[in-house]
């Protein structure tokens, strides 16, 4: 797979650490939520056959954390983005 | 029919005449008391024993493609029962006491060959590791022995003993694990559930559960709706998809693990080598084809398809372990969908939906608890308690802070 890096163009995903399913952005409030918000939030995922968007991290490149959108059924990439743009959208600081 | 060295005589004699499909292809029922969702090796052994040990005949298993598509028939046959963990080694030593007898139990020639398993040493920590490891498996009344590096290199002489980066220091050897023919063992269980009469139905995907103030009542099909007082699903990689249908989220991401084939060579590795640090295990067929493969590609997917950069890893590996297989040609390689979980151990429990229930997240290991695990859920099914062996397979388990995580990694599915 080539992953198109919104600043450094198309790279191959050999470059990049996979880490999961995006909703790993939204992190409870601890100070808020009890532990079932956080064991939803740590172990339970949607899994799906179909679109799906996830954290890469360009740890042999410029060590950017990307919004990847990608079909699990086909592995076509329709979508990169910088996670820092994607969790600012979100509501994130950061 | 029973299989005999008789049978196969009197049927030379008389033009293979007599020989017959070995399970019935029935249309499916309106109604069963159980119905197996998922004809791999685990749906299929869980017939098999709900009718045999439970009695429990009036059974279907719904299969979306042929039985032995999935996972039983993709993986790299691997038995053994070496891991470090309570709530797993027992249940894996008694995985392995049923593979020792399941050719007499099922009438059927699984190639079951306890040619034995080499885990690999390179340092002092990883030895320890071992050793302790070790102790944990003959606790459990499983067979393991520590080898040093001169034990290892009359056993494989052909390994590179003093690779710079990972020398081998010695190894855990299990001698009573060993291969089985997979498809065999999907076939035999397939056979055995029918002639005790399971509905095997296959082209059978189920689409949808029904279910009614929190009572599962039957599945939706494309053959149809059919009613059940139980369901029990075991569908390996799809199990998030499936589950989803009954609006349950589970703790698993579905991966793609490789596989990999050889031309046939002549004999010349004795039994299994898995060389962990570099990403590489292998073993001989009895065909002769070196039967390979590494890590999981680690994203997560549902193509039952992988990518170079891992078939590139998985030859380095092998080539820095042994290379004297440079010249050997890749036959073939393939992939299976492979339902990771978060502590990279499996579940075999209930749902909050009553009559509903779950087998899954088996990760790249599976294949190797086919007998205990269709035991263990047969158990679960039948009876409504766990089977004491697997009774620490629960799905909450992570809301109690008891995850059953061999390697430590947390709730990451790509590094277990
Ligand atoms: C390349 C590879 C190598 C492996 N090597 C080893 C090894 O050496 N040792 C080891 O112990 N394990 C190994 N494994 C793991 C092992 O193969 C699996 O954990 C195990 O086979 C999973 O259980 P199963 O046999 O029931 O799965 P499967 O055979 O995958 O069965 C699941 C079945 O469910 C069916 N299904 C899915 N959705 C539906 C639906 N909606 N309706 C009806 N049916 C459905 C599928 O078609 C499939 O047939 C390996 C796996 C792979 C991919």
């Amino acid at each position: 797979m080539i992953i198109n890096h919104p600043l450094l163009g198309p790279r191959d995903m050999a470059e990049f650490v996979y880490k999961g399913d995006v909703c790993l952005i939204d992190r409870p409030d601890g100070m808020q939520e009890g532990i079932e918000a956080f064991h939803d939030y740590l172990h339970l995922r949607d899994n799906p056959a179909g679109e799906h968007r996830e954290l890469w991290y360009h740890e042999q490149g410029d060590r950017s954390w990307l919004v990847v959108t990608r079909n699990t059924l086909t592995h076509e990439i329709t979508d990169v983005a910088l996670a820092r743009d994607v969790a600012r959208e979100r509501g994130r600081t950061r | 029919m029973h299989y005999s060295a008789f049978r196969i005589f009197k049927e030379a004699m008389t033009g293979n005449r007599g020989w017959k499909p070995a399970w019935r292809d029935p249309d499916p029922k309106s109604e069963y008391d159980i119905i197996v969702v998922g004809g791999g090796g685990h749906g299929l052994s869980t017939a098999y024993y709900l009718a045999k040990e439970f009695g429990q005949t009036n059974v279907a298993v719904l299969e979306k493609g042929w039985i032995g598509s999935g996972n039983v028939g993709r993986n790299t046959t691997i038995i053994r029962s070496n891991y470090l963990l309570e709530g797993n080694q027992p249940f894996y030593e008694l995985s392995m006491k049923m593979w020792e007898n399941l050719e007499q139990d099922l009438n059927y020639n699984a190639m079951v060959s306890q040619r034995g398993i080499l885990n690999l040493i390179h340092n002092d920590p990883q030895r320890d590791a071992y050793a302790r490891r070790g102790n944990a498996m003959r606790l459990s009344g499983a067979d393991a022995e520590l080898l040093d590096r001169e034990a290892v290199r009359r056993m494989c002489p052909f390994l590179d003993f003093e690779n710079a980066r990972f020398p081998i220091q010695g190894a855990l050897w299990q001698p009573r694990a060993g291969t089985v023919r997979h498809d065999a063992v999907a076939w035999g269980y397939a056979r055995g559930a029918d002639s005790r009469g399971v509905d095997i139905i296959q082209n059978c995907e189920v689409t949808g559960f029904r279910i009614e103030n929190g009572r599962c009542l039957g599945v939706e099909t494309t053959r149809g709706a059919i009613r059940a007082k139980k369901v029990a699903v075991c569908v390996a990689g799809s199990s998030s998809r499936v589950m989803a249908q009954a609006g349950m989220r589970l703790p698993i991401e579905s991966h793609v693990l490789q596989a990999f084939v050889s031309e046939g060579l002549k004999p010349i590795i004795p039994g299994v080598i898995t060389f962990g640090a570099g990403h590489f295990y292998v073993s001989q067929s009895d065909k002769g084809g070196l039967v390979f493969g590494g890590d999981i590609d680690a994203y997560n997917t549902y193509a039952q398809r992988g990518g170079l950069p891992v078939v590139e890893d998985v030859c380095e590996g092998g080539m820095a372990l042994m290379p004297m297989i440079g010249r050997a040609r890749l036959l073939r390689m393939w992939g299976g969908l492979i339902d990771m979980s978060m502590d990279g151990s499996p579940f075999i429990d209930r749902t909050d939906i009553d009559g509903l229930y779950f087998n899954g997240g088996w990760c790249y290991g599976g294949f190797k608890a086919t007998p205990a695990s269709g035991y263990c859920y047969a158990h679960l099914v039948a009876t409504d308690r766990p089977h004491p062996t697997a009774a620490a397979y629960r799905l909450d388990r992570f809301l109690r802070g008891a995850p059953i995580d061999e390697k430590g990694q947390g709730a990451q599915p790509n590094l277990h």
